[in-house]
């Protein structure tokens, strides 16, 4: 009989990773853009308390913790950078954001 | 018989990669907002499956309360609600390598994972002896305000710094170049 164990999670949140990162590179709306940041996130996340379980102590789940404070700021910093991008330039789209080439 | 655990870690699992796809693949952003609050609720079932309740439940506090919130209201505020067809925009060829890139680094990292099993267990704390010390809950406190209290101060202070942060960024400056509410 096949039972849970903690690799299985590890494979979850390395496709989980792999999704998000494709999803950074091929997008091009920032919105999407900082949700694709929070998947990759959170896949790390799995790790931490996957490896948390597999060596049998919590120091894992207490890297979970300050990553997801990290997490939190950052999607505020991020969205708040979102706001003031588009008060200046009407869009949303990281293809259009070149003013430093022109 | 099957394992109950394990009939939920399926579940929880297809709902997750399938809801990311969905994060990915839809045109417009209030449908990805939504398929990602359905990866959050299905990460937090897999959180209690590992036996950690606590994260499992500051998932659906963190996540799914406030970051979700966060997004649908950056969502709203930027009108945002329109279908966009940027994942047309960029070429076949530059996603198919875009594509296997990743495919690629994600079979590197499985097949490197897949040597977890081989790992002996360092530490002590068995689900046995979680559960006799007081549960996941307790246990996770002693350990965070003993020995990594300088860090969970830390935190606060990045906190405070991320608040100053977005008012100063989403705050309209007047033409005087001072702020205004």
């Amino acid at each position: 009989m096949i039972t849970l164990e903690p690799w299985m999670m590890l494979v979850v949140a390395m496709v989980i990773f792999g999704i998000g990162l494709f999803g950074l590179i091929v997008r091009k709306n920032l919105l999407v853009m900082l949700m694709c940041v929070e998947l990759m996130l959170n896949a790390v996340n799995l790790c931490f308390a996957a490896f948390s379980k597999i060596h049998q102590s919590v120091d894992g789940q207490l890297s979970v913790l300050f990553v997801m404070t990290v997490a939190a700021a950052e999607s505020a910093v991020g969205l708040g950078l979102v706001i003031a991008l588009f008060r200046t330039l009407r869009t949303v789209d990281s293809d259009q954001i070149q003013i430093l080439r022109d | 018989m099957m394992d109950y655990r394990l009939l939920a870690f399926a579940i929880f699992s297809t709902i997750a990669i399938f809801g990311s796809l969905m994060v990915v693949l839809k045109k417009n952003p209030v449908a990805s907002a939504f398929a990602l609050v359905m990866v959050f609720f299905s990460f937090a079932g897999l959180y209690a499956l590992l036996a950690a309740h606590f994260i499992a439940a500051l998932q659906i506090l963190v996540y799914t309360g406030a970051v979700m919130v966060l997004f649908v209201f950056v969502i709203m505020l930027l009108n945002q609600d329109q279908p966009i067809e940027d994942l047309k925009a960029s070429t076949g060829l530059f996603k198919a390598f875009a594509g296997l890139v990743v495919a690629g680094l994600v079979l590197v990292l499985i097949r490197t994972v897949m040597t977890v099993r081989g790992i002996a267990p360092a530490g002590v704390l068995t689900d046995a002896k979680i559960e006799e010390a007081g549960g996941n809950v307790r246990v996770i406190s002693e350990e965070m305000f003993s020995g990594k209290l300088f860090h969970f101060e830390l935190t606060s202070f990045l906190l405070l710094a991320a608040v100053v942060a977005t008012i100063a960024l989403a705050k309209r400056k007047n033409s005087k170049g001072g702020m205004e509410a």
